[in-house]
């Protein structure tokens, strides 16, 4: 791994946060649409001060907010502010700032996520490898296939079948939000498990909506590293079924289903955030989806752009990380 | 060796449809998908003739009803008939995925193949914009837009522009890979040494071979934009008085329809949505083995 | 003295859509200790699924039908699986054919070396795991560093020294060599047989080397066998086949190749060799055969003991059989 790939990987990865800042900048700013008078005017319709009054405040918070300046100063403030994790302010539940709700609600998506995302590569994978290896038992190869029919449904819908069965009919799992009404938060095993039991139909929909993914791109992998000269002379060394599973089909057919894993993200995020915001569950989905209802700007555009440089830097560092995985590319510089 | 006299029968060609229907019978993934979507055409075309398009719209009849015969999809708290619902719903979907659909693929098809068979600057450029968009998740972009527009501005019409202006990579860079391998197959030398011009080259010989990829790309397109057209009418960006499968669950759950007991609310959508999503997908399977001839099993 | 390998009828054949093919029709040899035989065969004569048969490696749609493959006192067709993974590498062992892939590319070399001793003696501990895996490296003329190193930082030559490390670290009885050098060029093939030669000699191993070349097989081996469409034609020492080969066939292919003296037009052998799905009546070769005989479309010659230990399966010498066998001429003299 040369400097010169880090360099340029680090390049692209500022190439595409510029981009989607800028993106976010203008796209908003090309439908005359004014933040702050949009949510005045809402919050005029339902509770109570005159229009005439509004303009004076859309005129002293306009300047606050800077939207007086020229387009370009603008900008610059913009990118300036995004450089220093300043992602403004909501106007809903001003004065907290965007960064804030976002670090509130982050824990909770980064548990929901972190766990569908390595369960579904996890069991997707192996499930896959099975499925591809003769010598498996025929009930386990085809346990695979009900997750390749599923795979491309958004799991938004399989999580309300999920609800709907398992939440509503059989009564066996909550359905929705965060925690039972009425129970205080605490630090007790009773409040983490309760805790848990809500996040496992979500869950449950994320990963069957990605583990079909999985097992595919593995079993076309299995199929194609079954047949090298290394499997083969590794059964001619007297070796038993279990090793060459592992050392020498699973280790090799593994390998690119990483690359994978960062672009996989990025769909497993966005599904995550809809998933999140149509349960009540508390993390940057509903944040989000409340901002949408509510007209908070700055929070939804906030919360894209931070997203989206999420998963930016996630797949640089996955791309970084690769050589040190596969011994053959850290050789060729 | 003696010679065998064969006797001289004609061989009778089957007809066109028996054709087709054998190669359905052995591609099982083709059949089905389209099979389900015929199904979906069919519920929606009688449906539209049968029922009343207003009562698809909030305050149209009792709200809250469980499934009944009066209403054997129920209604919602707003006062849907959800059977009416479900069939200008399914319509619209239909509307948006194959309009979106369509004029992606177009796009795809125009740059893609700027792309790959002029080269140069502009191959590079169109390149370069499909790589730096590919990192960033498409939805989020399509929410920053739909977030800008006046809510009483959105319609379908709308969804399927911001659909479609971030669909195009996709079918664009396929187009330009397959293209860049017809650009040096012999095909396309014999026919410029014979004096073909670019134009006739491109018409008369790459498009004829880029066909089952175009089609490809086009189902492929719509699965895509109904896809999208459902993440942000459920995060509340759609045209929210229109039925989209999208805008009833988002709406559903805003209620709590789950808590309260009205199970039919987002059900039904959610079926209708996997049926679409999924009869598109086994489409697209089949359309690969028909197209990929390594993936394909005997004839 | 038992004999290193002894093969006794093998019969191995596939079961193919299209019917079944008789992949090996009864072939017997027998190797001692130290010896080494050519194999050699156009493609489709048997060759390497005799490789396969031997290891018990062949997979379905293929199956071995009868006959005895004894390594020393073992009879390798008997044993279970768990059993025949144990005598994999221990008492028979393979160098393939392609090693430019056959080493795992994401193990380094020391650690596909240690695992196959490992998992014939699980109780080994690991100093002593290691001590062995050098041993071999060094007796191929390996430095000690290609332990730690990758399969892709070797040549073809390095790999193929390797593979045949890994082939000597149990000191088996039977060594086959299927194609060990044909990706290489002449001076790394020279080091890879004299590598083979040298390793073979210190444990004493009989070899097998499987081949089309028969330059190579002149300079190596001690007899040459040779076969066709499933069945054993000839075995002969080294030095007979190459100045009086005995069977129509290796005539033919004997003299196909150029020498010195040799010169002229070459002829092929005229015709195809036949689809092991359909083998001709009587000898396979009869239908390609310029000294075909009347017997020799239907009846099936039987593989034949003639002086000096030689073996032929044809009716021309039906009348020179010997009902004792001899051991074969001048086993250490090379052409």
């Amino acid at each position: 791994m040369t400097i010169r790939f880090v360099i340029q990987r680090l390049l692209f990865l500022v190439l595409v946060i510029w981009a989607a800042s800028t993106i976010t900048f203008f796209i908003p700013r090309m439908s005359n649409k004014n933040p702050i008078r949009e949510r005045l005017a809402q919050l005029s319709r339902t509770g109570g001060f005159a229009p005439a009054d509004m303009e004076k405040i859309v005129a002293s918070m306009s300047e606050k907010f800077g939207l007086n300046k020229p387009l370009l100063e603008q900008y610059t403030d913009y990118i300036g502010g995004i450089a220093r994790l300043d992602l403004g302010v909501s106007l809903n539940k001003y004065p907290k700032t965007v960064w804030e709700l976002i670090m509130e609600a982050l824990p909770w998506t980064l548990g929901l996520l972190f766990t569908a995302a390595i369960l579904s590569f996890v069991i997707g994978n192996l499930l896959g490898a099975v499925a591809a290896w003769p010598r498996a038992p025929t009930w386990l190869r085809n346990f695979a296939t009900p997750f390749v029919i599923l795979q491309g449904m958004p799991p938004v819908l399989l999580g309300v079948l999920l609800l709907f069965f398992v939440g509503f009919r059989l009564k066996l799992l909550p359905l929705g939000g965060a925690y039972s009404i009425g129970i205080q938060p605490s630090r007790t095993i009773g409040f983490a498990l309760d805790l848990i039991r809500h996040q496992i139909l979500p869950a449950l929909a994320l990963i069957f909506g990605s583990v079909g993914g999985w097992v595919l791109s593995m079993r076309g992998m299995g199929i194609t590293i079954q047949g090298e000269d290394y499997v083969n002379f590794a059964e001619h060394k007297g070796l038993n079924g279990i090793t060459i599973f592992r050392d020498y089909y699973m280790r090799n057919a593994l390998l690119p289903q990483v690359t994978g894993f960062a672009l996989a993200l990025s769909s497993l995020i966005t599904s995550g955030l809809i998933v999140e915001g149509t349960f009540a569950l508390p993390g940057v989905g509903s944040v989000l989806v409340e901002a949408i209802q509510s007209n908070d700007f700055l929070v939804i555009y906030g919360i894209v752009l931070f997203i989206v440089i999420a998963v930016a830097v996630l797949m640089v560092v996955v791309e970084l990380l690769y050589p040190l995985l596969d011994p053959r590319i850290s050789q060729t510089n | 060796m003696t010679t065998i006299a064969l006797p001289q029968t004609q061989i009778k060609q089957p007809s066109r449809v028996t054709v087709v229907l054998r190669y359905l019978r052995r591609n099982k993934s083709l059949a089905i998908g389209l099979l389900v979507i015929l199904f979906l055409v069919a519920f929606t075309v009688i449906g539209l003739l049968t029922i009343n398009p207003k009562d698809a719209y909030p305050l149209a009849v009792r709200s809250k009803q469980p499934p009944s015969g009066t209403y054997p999809l129920g209604t919602d708290f707003f006062g849907r008939d959800m059977l009416s619902a479900m069939v200008v719903g399914i319509w619209q979907t239909a509307l948006i995925g194959v309009l979106a659909g369509a004029v992606g693929t177009l796009i795809g098809v125009i740059l893609g193949f700027t792309s790959a068979y002029f080269g140069g600057l502009i191959d590079m450029v169109i390149k370069g914009i499909c790589q730096i968009l590919t990192p960033i998740p498409v939805l989020l972009i399509q929410v920053v837009i739909a977030a800008s527009l006046d809510k009483r501005s959105v319609t379908i019409y709308t969804m399927t522009l911001i659909v479609v202006l971030l669909a195009w990579m996709g079918p664009t860079l396929v187009i330009r890979s397959q293209v860049l391998t017809m650009k040096e197959r012999q095909f396309v030398s014999v026919a410029k040494l014979s004096g073909v011009g670019n134009l006739g080259i491109i018409f008369g010989e790459i498009m004829p071979n880029l066909l089952p990829f175009i089609v490809s790309a086009f189902v492929i397109q719509v699965f895509g934009a109904v896809f999208a057209s459902f993440n942000l009418s459920v995060l509340g960006l759609g045209p929210l008085r229109e039925p989209l499968m999208g805008n009833i669950i988002w709406a559903a759950q805003g209620q709590a329809a789950f808590f309260n007991g009205w199970w039919w609310w987002p059900v039904w959508p959610a079926l209708a949505l996997m049926l679409i999503l999924g009869a598109l997908a086994l489409v697209i399977m089949g359309l690969d083995e028909f197209s990929n001839p390594r993936v394909r099993r005997s004839e | 003295m038992k004999p290193a390998l002894q093969i006794t009828d093998l019969q191995v054949s596939y079961y193919t859509d299209a019917g079944r093919a008789t992949a090996l029709d009864g072939v017997s040899l027998t190797l001692n200790e130290g010896e080494k035989l050519g194999l050699v065969g156009e493609s489709g004569s048997g060759k390497s699924t005799m490789a396969l048969a031997m290891m018990r490696m062949i997979k379905p749609p293929g199956r071995i039908e009868g006959g005895k493959v004894m390594v020393g006192d073992t009879d390798l067709t008997a044993l279970s699986e768990e059993e025949m993974l144990k005598a994999r590498l221990s008492k028979i062992a393979y160098i393939p054919q392609g090693a430019m892939n056959s080493l795992n590319p994401v193990m380094r070399i020391g650690a596909q070396m240690v695992d196959a001793i490992k998992a014939h003696d699980p109780k080994a501990d690991k100093s002593d795991l290691i001590e062995r895996s050098l041993e071999a490296l060094t007796s191929v003329d390996l430095k000690e560093s290609v332990f730690k190193m990758y399969a892709h930082e070797l040549s073809g030559g390095m790999k193929q020294r390797v593979c045949i490390a890994i082939s000597i670290l149990l000191k088996p009885q039977v060594i086959i060599a299927d194609e060990p050098t044909s990706a290489l060029d002449v001076v790394t093939q020279r080091q890879v047989m004299e590598t083979i030669d040298r390793v073979q000699d210190k444990i004493g191993a009989a070899v097998i080397l499987i081949g089309h070349d028969m330059g190579l097989m002149a300079q190596f081996v001690d007899k040459v066998a040779v076969m066709y469409a499933g069945r054993l034609m000839e075995l002969s020492s080294v030095r007979e086949m190459f100045t009086d080969p005995k069977h129509p066939y290796a005539k033919a292919l004997i003299s196909s190749l150029p020498s010195l003296e040799n010169k002229g037009v070459f002829q092929g052998i005229p015709g195809l060799a036949p689809s092991l799905l359909r083998l001709p009546g009587g000898c396979a070769f009869h239908p390609r055969c310029t000294h075909v005989m009347e017997v020799c479309r239907t009846v099936r010659p039987s593989l034949d003991s003639l002086p000096g230990g030689r073996k032929v399966e044809c009716h021309l010498y039906s009348d020179e059989v010997v009902t004792f066998q001899e051991p074969v001429h001048n086993v250490k003299e090379r052409v």
